[in-house]
């Protein structure tokens, strides 16, 4: 692994950043205008509640997880999608570029991205709506690390997607999030939801995240090792994602769709 | 003595289309070599599998004696390319371009290297300009100046001056030359301007139907097969293939 390498994808992603208003505005905007919509809306919730119940961190920080968790997969498809914009395939795998590299490269750039998304959703949690992350404890570590490693997963599994499908498969990659969401009761616990759909659920981490965060608010007990089930589940998926896009990529050299790519499909 | 780059029986298809059909080649250190064809011949395909962007059905190719399946990424930092078709992207500015690839080529001295080629390529005055506002011309330009930047010992030129006006591309040429004569380069140039080809190759191979028909100077190649210029040969080959000899 050359990291000189790797981090050339992170450089030129700064660059296209810092030269571009519409590429800096969507790392905070969208997630910004998510905290202050659900921000008002557990205050308002807070209003009807005479137990002392706060919305604030199960709602609200509960979003700002979701969100933090769409930053870090679609840090990494944004990076990608600017070679599939710039049909820049050939130049960049004619270079000495190894695919873990590049794959290294993206999930760099993702993190650096959703960084800026998630310390604008902190500022506006904490400073506007009082969230005291300090509720959560050192639960929050591993929160965020499963929300990470799944949004990478899915990141690079939606790359090879439009990899192996072409430029206008991206609009299947951009709702993931949405159709996950239901299923992993980011605002509602998992019990809530119909069996077929808790079964699907267990199959994603972030479910045992937002099922953690409600346990720990509402001072329940909360097993660590549920939490690290999740983990590892979300390092299984990445190994999946990682190994789908290699997969997706080793056919495209052989098939030529790489050289071809705008024509998507050779047939 | 070791090549630069050595081609064997390397074959491509698609579906039921053979585009490149057993090919042999070699390209020597300090060596231009021409490879000419009519549209479609197969000249591309080539330059994709010698890329690495494209893996070949059979054969194999190496470069400076690295193969280029087994180890790749070292066989790929001692070679470079610019073709018409590969622009670098238009929404960084030359510069950016310039700095990004050298990174990946793993050039040593990024910054100095890099004002290097700027200089070298008459781009100083665009050098913080977005690359997709330039002239096609002035593209190809950056395109060569990011070919130059790790001094690649084996430099794939695919229509490089195509873009370009007679002074600049005679400029060009004889910076291409001069590179090849001065490193222990080799150079594979596809063009379709034949007095540019006669001007810069030391040999030529003429491909069609994805086969290499004739090898050879491309001063004598003409005159052996009773025709007055390489042109003339070029389109003898094109429109009547199966009357030469396959090589």
């Amino acid at each position: 692994m050359d990291l000189s390498r790797t981090f050339s994808i992170v450089i030129r992603q700064f660059y296209l950043i810092r030269g571009s208003f519409s590429r800096a505005f969507p790392l905070f905007a969208w997630a910004a205008v998510d905290m202050i919509l659900w921000g008002f809306l557990t205050r308002y919730l807070n209003s009807f509640v005479s137990s002392g119940f706060d919305f604030v961190p199960a709602l609200l920080g509960a979003i700002l997880l979701w969100h933090f968790f769409i930053r870090i997969m679609q840090g990494i498809t944004m990076v990608f999608f600017e070679d599939v914009w710039s049909r820049n395939f050939v130049n960049i795998f004619a270079t000495p570029l190894r695919i873990s590299e590049y794959v290294s490269g993206l999930i760099l750039s993702s993190i650096a991205t959703s960084i800026i998304g998630l310390t604008v959703m902190l500022c506006i949690a904490v400073l506007i709506f009082k969230l005291s992350i300090f509720v959560y404890g050192l639960m929050v570590i591993p929160f965020i690390l499963v929300l990470f490693l799944f949004g990478i997963a899915i990141g690079v599994f939606g790359s090879a997607l439009v990899l192996r499908f072409g430029p206008a498969s991206e609009w299947f990659i951009w709702p993931i999030p949405a159709l996950i969401s239901p299923f992993v009761g980011v605002l509602y616990p998992i019990a809530t939801l119909p069996k077929w759909m808790q079964h699907v659920s267990r199959f994603l981490p972030p479910s045992y995240v937002f099922e953690g965060l409600r346990a720990v608010v509402l001072q329940r007990e909360f097993s660590a090792a549920t939490l690290a089930l999740g983990a590892a589940l979300a390092l299984v998926y990445i190994i999946l994602a990682y190994r789908f896009f290699v997969m997706i990529y080793a056919n495209a050299l052989r098939s030529g769709l790489l050289v071809r790519y705008s024509a998507e499909s050779l047939s | 003595m070791m090549k630069t780059l050595a081609v064997q029986t390397l074959r491509k298809s698609y579906a039921q289309t053979v585009a490149v059909d057993s090919i042999s080649f070699e390209v020597a250190r300090n060596e231009i070599v021409g490879l000419l064809g009519p549209n479609g011949a197969g000249k591309t395909t080539t330059i994709s599998m010698l890329l690495g962007v494209l893996q070949p059905d059979e054969g194999s190719i190496f470069i400076e004696g690295l193969d280029l399946k087994s180890k790749r990424s070292q066989a790929l930092s001692l070679t470079n390319f610019t073709a018409v078709y590969t622009p670098l992207p238009g929404n960084l500015t030359v510069r950016e371009n310039l700095i990004i690839f050298a990174r990946l080529y793993g050039t040593e001295d990024i910054t100095g290297r890099v004002n290097e080629v700027i200089k070298e390529f008459d781009l100083v005055a665009f050098r913080d300009q977005k690359c997709g506002v330039l002239s096609s011309g002035e593209q190809t330009r950056v395109g060569l100046a990011k070919a130059m930047l790790n001094r690649p010992h084996l430099l794939l030129l695919d229509e490089p001056t195509a873009s370009l006006d007679p002074a600049t591309a005679r400029e060009i040429r004889a910076k291409i030359k001069e590179f090849a004569q001065q490193t222990t380069s080799g150079v594979l140039w596809t063009s379709h301007n034949m007095y540019e080809v006669e001007d810069v190759c030391d040999r030529v191979l003429f491909l069609s139907h994805g086969k290499i028909l004739l090898e050879g100077d491309p001063k004598a190649l003409p005159s052996a097969h009773g025709k007055k210029t390489l042109e003339d040969l070029f389109v003898k080959i094109a429109r009547e293939p199966l009357t030469i000899k396959e090589f």
